[in-house]
């Protein structure tokens, strides 16, 4: 009997290959989609934890000065002579070529274990290593860089984090000319008894807690979040398609699950093969969805760690290795999937009545109850998302407020549809015309799932598409406004810097400096700037909030600027003092800092130079006429042998910078993209399903003499109506979105609110595109109500079932 | 003392490297290259001597002490300070191409401490000094507290581990004492050789500080000072060091070379009260193993019976702690160890070359 059963259930999938495709199709799409985005979470992550336990730094407690400066390694001496078991490091940027590297300094005698570079029981490594005349880094850094631009011996190590180059510490202090000089001791964990307190022997260093220093992941959190909100949001979309595929199925097989049961078969028995049915095709469907899946994060990938190094200074690697936890995660995500999507079918199938009649449920009219309880949850969802708007912080709050905003709103569709559908049919006076209306109603539940996996996809398009296009506009606006010089030069030393800067100050109309010093604010890793007093910040300077005599104040040493993030982050006002070490002064202004995850100040370069007399003072804004660049740039190219990138014009900086936001947004363009072809996809399925389903509904039609042709031309004209209607109302549900991650997401996430602006012409192009899907996906079942034998239409009435 | 032993293996360790990295960047392929040998004939000069001689591949400030607590029960201690070169010159700052490195070690009847530092050079994180007498890494020190006599009479001796640390006085009762032939010690059929003086007759007092609490402490120490630049042949597998003193005032160092053909090659001294030296011949001196212990995943005898048939010496060598193992970079056994037989007396024993 079972073996029976199977083979009449597994006929089904036989006789409709075009089902079984739709089905292992959606619920692979859907997998891929979600699978695809936690692989690149994955990666990035790793990268993170490689970064964090190679530095020593996920379990090592550090000492260092507490404004972060360098300070002199015979606080090292002290400590070790004292018995502290601490190990000197120095750290800082090497420039290679046209690009740097995290130069790191480690005494390898000393290190502790998880620190250390070197295999101190590998003799072989040693002797070079102490000579400085070997470094390490990761070999996919070292693809990178041009060898032999490196000042040393490169030998490659694998459990490095990218982008570090690890050395002795004799030969960083040589390299970045810091001789004696250390950034922090690393301290080990276990110490001897009896040691003398750490303030006695070196009361000017501050020991830290590991997690201090792992701020990379921390930055990239609201990142990583954003990217896991739209893969979910993809795997939701991709569900309604199983979701209407396997109703399907559950609903043409009652007739044989009804002989099924007839003849003697369980119904536990039958619920155990389906469900044993759906985990195969799930298990299938999610094999599938795995491999696109790791295909979308391989093409994605590398715009993501160019965002990430461009956003954050993150290294992430651009080559994806597969990784058990998001293979894992995917497969049983696809089986909840399938399962969530078969539940209803099951559940049915479990309670049909063994003589009940076979009739399709979409017969049935959809009960006008059901369409109230789904506009009561919708109303509920949308007041929740209301008052989380209202009221919560946070981006996980923010994303809640988003899914409730998108879920009440697909939910209120179907009920608003058929209530417009049933005003409309009330003041029709022609009889096709009500028969259009109601026909349509009747088909509202029947499509409704895939035409809410419109909505949805329509929704997000428009609103990521105006949040992309209203920070595009502001950011170019406000790059213009920020980079007003024509020409920015970096020295290499302090010494070429000042030669440099020299050779510029009589060509130029201003040279201003570019100074700055890493600074914890706000408990958060942050930078101070040194800015000049010079009408190209009073003038162009983008100030969101600013007091009196603003610029006054900086100058004068009694005020300071801080940009937007730190603004809200600390809750700082206009006014409130704000402390650095050795200092504090009174916040006079806030300035808008977009592309920037750090916390900022901006205070007088006499101030600066106090507070930080150990920074290198490397970089310079030069104002001068465009034209006369070429010349400068040769000049100093000749002079001083500076490579080109050092020597970066407005428009270079323009480009790159734009290069940045544009490879940051590649990602949700493309998450967009495929979410909106999977609801075209799903609109398609429900179109055939229901096709296949409507012969008996139009068969009277015609028989009353109406033509196929006809027939066929009012179902497209059906098709566009809907579409027309759902696209209509998924613009205020996008525009609604868009508040959302402009004025919610994006402060939370990035620490910038940005102005919202409205963009017709992509409604317009999203109205046509789903104008255009829903024919398409019409388009192919109405040629075959077009072509539909007469015959058949007559066995309908034959059939009456 | 041992030490010579395990200054090969050390030297393996830290120079292999220019043997092994196959021409590596400029490095030298013979292993001596650039150093000094030692020379027959030339007298050690004190204090200079006391101090380091980088233009020497290795060197060491080797110290072991048997000692007794106010509790009756029987304690040992190893200080011990390494200098290695990676070429024969000194500076200061990281460029300094020396290394130091530090063995401590407190063993009890029942437990074995141990303690590790290494060290640059060039930054005063670890050195030695002549004149006054200091040697020193990190919180170690061997720092001379005499004010007119040999910088060595008089010594403070302190270390501390995780664990454990102690603070002793030593106190010189008898002169120092000029290994080999006037301090010029050959170390091999071939030639090798290193200059090697000792000081046996050290009185201690001092505190050991264990986790149960400060024991107060007395008894005798022996401080080995040796320099050389030449590796041990490479058939040689490992030593047995012993360094004696006898209830009766006399000393004697000896040691056993193994070799992979499993032949040996037995040498020392015997040092009288007076500390007058006599070098022992060649192999006059018989080793063999009684009672082997598992120690570190290793088979290491740690009972010996020592005969030496010129002075009708015939005595049994029994571990303090089977376990004195170090469990160090450069893995080796080294403990205290007390002499029944025909002579009574405490000493240090020292073996490397016992592999797993």
């Amino acid at each position: 009997m079972t073996g029976a059963a199977l083979s009449a259930l597994w006929g089904h999938w036989r006789r409709h290959p075009g089902q079984s495709l739709t089905l292992v199709l959606g619920l692979a799409l859907a997998t891929a989609l979600w699978s695809g985005v936690q692989a690149i979470n994955a990666e990035a992550r790793a990268s993170y934890d490689r970064a964090a336990a190679a530095l020593g730094q996920n379990d090592l407690d550090t000492l260092g000065a507490s404004d972060g400066r360098l300070f002199d390694q015979s606080a090292y001496v002290d400590l070790r002579r004292a018995g502290w078991l601490v190990s000197p490091a120095l750290e800082g940027r090497l420039r290679v070529g046209e690009r740097s590297v995290t130069l790191r300094g480690l005494d390898p005698l000393t290190a502790p274990l998880a620190a250390n570079p070197v295999d101190l029981s590998d003799p072989g490594d040693l002797a070079p290593f102490l000579r400085g005349e070997v470094g390490y880094l990761h070999p996919e850094t070292l693809a990178t860089l041009d060898p032999t631009l490196l000042p040393l011996r490169v030998a490659p190590a694998l459990r490095l984090p990218l982008g570090v180059l690890i050395v002795d510490i004799g030969a960083a202090q040589r390299l970045l000319d810091q001789p004696g000089r250390v950034s922090h001791l690393l301290v080990w964990p276990n110490q001897p008894r009896g040691l003398p307190a750490l303030d006695a022997v070196a009361p000017d260093l501050v020991r830290r807690a590991p997690q201090a220093r792992a701020d990379v992941a921390s930055l990239t959190d609201s990142f990583h979040l954003n990217l896991t909100a739209f893969g979910f949001l993809a795997f939701a979309v991709g569900l309604f398609i199983v979701h209407s595929a396997i109703g399907l199925a559950f609903e043409q097989r009652r007739t044989t699950f009804r002989t099924l049961r007839a003849l003697g078969l369980p119904a536990g028995r039958l619920v155990g093969l389906l469900a044993a049915e759906v985990t195969l095709l799930a298990l299938l469907a999610g094999g599938i969805g795995l491999g696109l899946g790791a295909l979308v994060a391989a093409l994605l990938l590398p715009d993501v760690a160019a965002t990430l190094r461009g956003l954050y200074g993150a290294e992430v690697t651009g080559a994806l290795t597969l990784r058990p936890a998001w293979a894992l995660a995917g497969l049983g995500l696809a089986l909840a999937g399938a399962f969530a999507a078969a539940a209803q079918g099951l559940w049915r199938v479990l309670r049909l009545p063994v003589l009940a009649p076979a009739q399709p449920r979409a017969w049935l009219r959809a009960s006008d109850r059901g369409l109230v309880v789904q506009a009561a949850m919708a109303a509920l969802l949308l007041i929740l998302a209301g008052i989380i708007a209202l009221t919560a912080t946070g981006l996980i709050a923010a994303f809640v407020l988003l899914a409730c905003l998108l879920l009440g709103a697909a939910l209120a569709l179907p009920p608003l549809l058929s209530g417009l559908l049933a005003l409309a049919a009330r003041r029709t006076r022609s009889v096709l015309g009500q028969w259009v209306l109601a026909d349509t109603r009747q088909q509202v539940p029947g499509l409704g799932l895939a035409l809410m996996a419109l909505m949805l996809a329509l929704a997000a398009n428009i609103g990521v598409g105006t949040m992309v296009s209203s920070f595009r506009m502001t950011f170019t606006g406000w790059l213009d406004q920020r980079l007003a010089s024509e020409f920015y030069v970096t020295g290499r030393t302090q010494d070429e810097a000042d030669a440099i800067r020299a050779l510029l100050a009589p060509q130029a109309l201003a040279v201003l400096p570019i100074w700055r010093a890493a600074q914890p604010l706000a408990g958060a890793p942050g930078e101070v700037y040194a800015v000049a007093d010079h009408p190209t910040y009073r003038d162009n300077w983008p100030l969101l909030r600013a007091g009196p005599q603003v610029w006054d104040r900086v100058a004068d040493g009694t005020g300071l600027l801080i940009n937007e993030q730190l603004w809200r982050r600390s809750g700082l006002q206009l006014g409130d003092r704000l402390d650095l070490p050795g200092w504090s002064a009174p916040v006079v202004g806030v300035y808008s800092d977009y592309g920037n995850p750090k916390g900022q100040v901006m205070l007088s370069p006499d101030r600066f130079t106090a507070l930080y007399p150990d920074a290198p003072r490397l970089g310079m804004a030069v104002r001068i006429a465009p034209e006369a660049i070429p010349a400068l740039r040769a000049a100093i190219s000749d002079r001083f042998g500076l490579p080109d990138a050092l020597m970066i014009d407005q428009a270079a900086v323009k480009r790159f910078s734009l290069g940045v936001f544009e490879r940051t947004f590649a990602v949700s363009g493309a998450l967009n993209v495929l979410t909106l072809g999977v609801a075209g996809f799903a609109l398609l399925t429900s179109f055939l399903t229901l096709a296949a389903m409507r012969l008996p509904q139009l068969a009277p039609i015609w028989a009353l003499g109406l033509t196929r042709a006809r027939l066929a031309r009012i179902e497209l004209a059906r098709a566009a109506i809907l579409a027309a209607l759902t696209a209509l109302y998924a613009l205020p549900v996008g525009l609604a979105m868009a508040w959302t991650l402009l004025a919610v997401v994006n402060v939370e996430a990035f620490g910038w609110r940005l102005p919202m602006f409205l963009f017709p012409g992509q409604w317009a192009v999203l109205g046509a595109l789903a104008l255009g899907a829903a024919l398409l996906a019409a388009v192919w079942p109405v040629r075959r109500l077009a072509r539909t034998p007469p015959a058949d239409l007559l066995k309908v009435f034959a059939h009456d079932r | 003392m041992i030490a010579r032993a395990l200054a090969l293996v050390l030297s393996l360790v830290l120079l292999a490297p220019v043997a092994s990295a196959q021409g590596f960047a400029g490095l030298g392929t013979d292993a001596g290259e650039g150093f000094t040998r030692p020379e027959r004939g030339q007298p050690l000069v004190f204090p200079r001597d006391h101090g380091p001689h980088p233009d020497y591949r290795i060197e060491w400030w080797y110290l072991t002490a048997t000692l007794t607590g106010e509790d009756g029960r029987a304690y040992g201690i190893q200080w011990t300070l390494f200098r290695s070169a990676l070429e024969p010159r000194r500076t200061t700052g990281w460029d300094s191409p020396q290394i130091w490195m530090g063995h401590a070690a407190l063993t009890t009847p029942g437990r074995h401490f141990v303690a590790e530092r290494l060290a640059r050079d060039g930054i005063g994180q670890a050195g030695v000094t002549a004149e006054p007498f200091k040697a020193w890494i990190d919180d170690w020190r061997m720092t001379g507290t005499s004010g007119t006599a040999d910088a060595l009479d008089r010594v403070r001796l302190t270390a501390r581990g995780v664990e454990f640390s102690y603070d002793l006085d030593l106190a010189a009762e008898g002169p120092l004492v000029a290994q080999g032939d006037e301090g010029y010690s050959v170390k091999s059929a071939s030639g090798q050789a290193s200059w090697y003086y000792s000081q046996p007759f050290y009185r201690v007092s001092g505190t050991l500080e264990l986790p149960d609490g400060p024991v107060r402490v007395t008894g005798q120490a022996w401080l080995d000072r040796e320099w050389s630049s030449q590796p041990l042949d490479p058939d040689q597998t490992g030593w047995d060091w012993i360094s004696l003193v006898f209830d009766d005032g006399a000393r004697l160092m000896g040691f056993r070379l193994r070799d992979r053909s499993g032949g040996g090659y037995t040498s020392g001294t015997w040092i009288a009260p007076d500390g007058t030296p006599t070098p022992l011949a060649p192999n006059a001196l018989r080793f063999t193993p009684l009672r082997i212990a598992r120690v570190a995943g290793r088979d290491v005898p740690v009972d010996w019976r020592i005969e030496l048939p010129g002075r009708a010496l015939d005595v049994t060598l029994t571990a303090l702690n089977d376990a004195a193992w170090m469990a160090t970079l450069t893995p080796y056994w080294e403990g205290p160890v007390a002499i029944t037989g025909s002579h009574a007396g405490r000493g240090y024993l020292e073996m490397t070359g016992y592999d797993p």
